[in-house]
């Protein structure tokens, strides 16, 4: 509690914890993660390819997604973020690497972790993979991928795709 | 057919980084009653109420449109939330709008408002996606690698964002509402700051504020017999998409574009950068306003960081964007729309003071919101259509 001009404010907690259900496409992303695979699915509608298949339809068609695809492991960059900003429940030491990967094989990016390079060589088009932790530590999570490395392939030439989702 | 409706009261709170002075009522009632009394009505006069807000999170008070009826009077009175994230204010304008557009109400007040002071935006913004990587870092860590993206595609030079940043932060200092008053930037000074999310410096990015803006809203027949000045409503327009999909265009959504489309539309403009006086747009990270300009149609692609470089945005400028000194100034983000529709009305109000656009008829109020995913546009004029 603090007082300004006699005035409280007082400081209280916040927390919940909850239970998520997960569905079936969102399920078989998770188990694949638990066996090491990425696994996404493509619609019968577009055959756009989604990793991971958070919605059971693809946002474009409406359609349910149904057919199982792996992806990766390797990707592209597509854009990223340097942060080297503080803030409350960040578990990542600073500065970091937040990149837009374009998984092999999938047609949506998703945001990880770029390290085993310094900052200011990450490029737009760069190839990476995963490098995975000790199986021990797995569970349903993309945490079990402890981040992304430069691969040492050539970049990618990106066009269109530069900077796009 | 939609009825005709004008916004005849404005009010707005001073905006700070922290107003231990009020609670988030008594936050809500400071602009209330700069409203109604700018519009020279009580609340008894009114016959609806719309309340927006951001994510509940974001203070941790769940529903505060519950316990803010008693702030508002509106015993006996309709009182409607709306939620559309960061485009939440003006969306929320808008559906207050529709109310009298409809005939279903002649008078409507309408609020937004945000107390960032009372949580933690950053924290609200940055909860892991269940089983996802927590590397997500703020909606400053969402949307520097779509800035990244319009560097790389449209040639822009790195220090365009920071023109954007002085010369908001400069505007800022003619309003007397606005959060922050720093009128000592320059450009040298500028890019000195910090990378926060790299390529976003510090300068770049809006404050976090405690604020609250509020319109009275009045059909044309009220209007009509209603003294003082008042910005008749032309058009509005709203759109959204998923924040996700494949091929999504980020830089540039369609969904913007179709609402900007339906807007000039609606409001017979076939020519925004020659037609519209004013802009009041939505930018709470610098890049965000060449970005917009060609996503609104005013710019050309790839060509709306040469129109800031060439000063075209400046209150002198051709086309003048957030004179107010807008979301880089003053951040209450349930607010920060509402902000904006409610300056642009000011400008063709003729009441907007220091930083009043001499002559200004048509004003454009924007706003956007979630992961550019929410569009939400008005179009007034202090002539009717």
């Amino acid at each position: 509690m603090s007082e300004a001009d006699g005035l409280m404010r007082l400081r209280l907690p916040i927390a919940v914890t909850y239970n998520w259900s997960a569905g079936p496409n969102a399920t078989s992303h998770l188990a694949g993660l638990m066996e090491g695979k990425l696994i996404g699915k493509r619609c019968p509608s577009c055959s756009s390819v989604y990793f991971p298949a958070r919605n059971g339809v693809c946002p474009k068609c409406a359609r349910i997604l149904a057919e199982d695809v792996t992806v990766g492991p390797k990707g592209t960059i597509t854009t990223f973020c340097i942060v080297n900003v503080p803030f409350l429940g960040q578990k990542i030491k600073l500065p970091y690497v937040a990149a837009q990967i374009l998984l092999d094989g999938a047609d949506i990016s998703m945001q990880h972790l770029i390290q085993e390079c310094e900052a200011e060589d990450v490029r737009i088009g760069m190839r990476v993979e995963p490098v995975w932790k000790d199986r021990s530590e797995w569970g349903p999570s993309m945490e079990n991928i402890e981040h992304f490395r430069p691969t040492g392939e050539p970049d990618q030439v990106m066009g269109s795709e530069s900077g796009a989702s | 057919m939609a009825e005709l409706c004008a916004v005849v009261g404005v009010g707005q709170t001073k905006h700070a980084a922290c107003r231990a002075d009020v609670s988030i009522a008594g936050l809500v009632r400071e602009a209330v009653d700069r409203a109604l009394i700018d519009a020279n009505i009580t609340i008894a006069d009114v016959d609806a109420i719309v309340i927006g807000k951001a994510p509940d999170m974001l203070e941790g008070v769940a529903m505060p449109e519950l316990w803010l009826a008693d702030a508002l009077a509106a015993h006996g009175k309709p009182v409607f939330r709306v939620h559309t994230a960061g485009s939440v204010g003006g969306s929320t304008a808008i559906v207050a709008a529709q109310h009298v557009m409809a005939g279903v109400h002649g008078t409507v007040l309408t609020i937004g408002f945000e107390k960032q002071s009372d949580g933690n935006a950053m924290w609200a913004l940055s909860v892991p996606i269940p089983f996802g990587m927590p590397v997500h870092a703020g909606a400053g860590g969402y949307f520097s690698p779509i800035v990244r993206g319009y560097i790389e595609r449209s040639g822009a030079p790195k220090h365009i964002g920071a023109i954007v940043a002085v010369k908001d932060r400069t505007n800022a200092c003619k309003n007397p509402y606005a959060h922050l008053h720093e009128p000592d930037w320059t450009l040298e000074k500028a890019l000195e700051t910090p990378m926060l999310w790299d390529p976003i410096r510090f300068i770049e990015t809006c404050p976090s504020s405690d604020g609250a803006m509020a319109l009275v809203i009045m059909s044309e027949e009220r209007a009509d017999k209603h003294a003082g000045p008042k910005a008749w409503i032309h058009a509005t327009a709203m759109r959204s998409e998923p924040t996700a999909f494949a091929g999504r265009e980020q830089i540039s959504p369609r969904a913007g574009e179709m609402c900007a489309e339906d807007l000039w539309r609606k409001a017979g403009i076939t020519n925004p950068a020659k037609e519209v006086d004013v802009l009041e747009m939505y930018v709470p990270f610098a890049w965000f306003e060449p970005m917009w300009l060609e996503n609104l149609g005013f710019a050309p692609r790839n060509e709306g960081w040469r129109w800031v470089e060439d000063g075209v945005t400046d209150m002198t400028g051709s086309l003048p964007v957030n004179p107010s000194g807008g979301v880089l100034s003053s951040n209450p983000i349930g607010a920060s729309g509402m902000l904006r529709f409610g300056e642009a009305a000011l400008q063709v109000m003729g009441k907007a003071g220091e930083h009043q656009i001499a002559g200004a008829k048509k004003a454009v109020g924007h706003a956007y919101g979630g992961g550019s995913q929410f569009f939400a546009m008005w179009l007034v004029s202090s002539d009717k259509p």
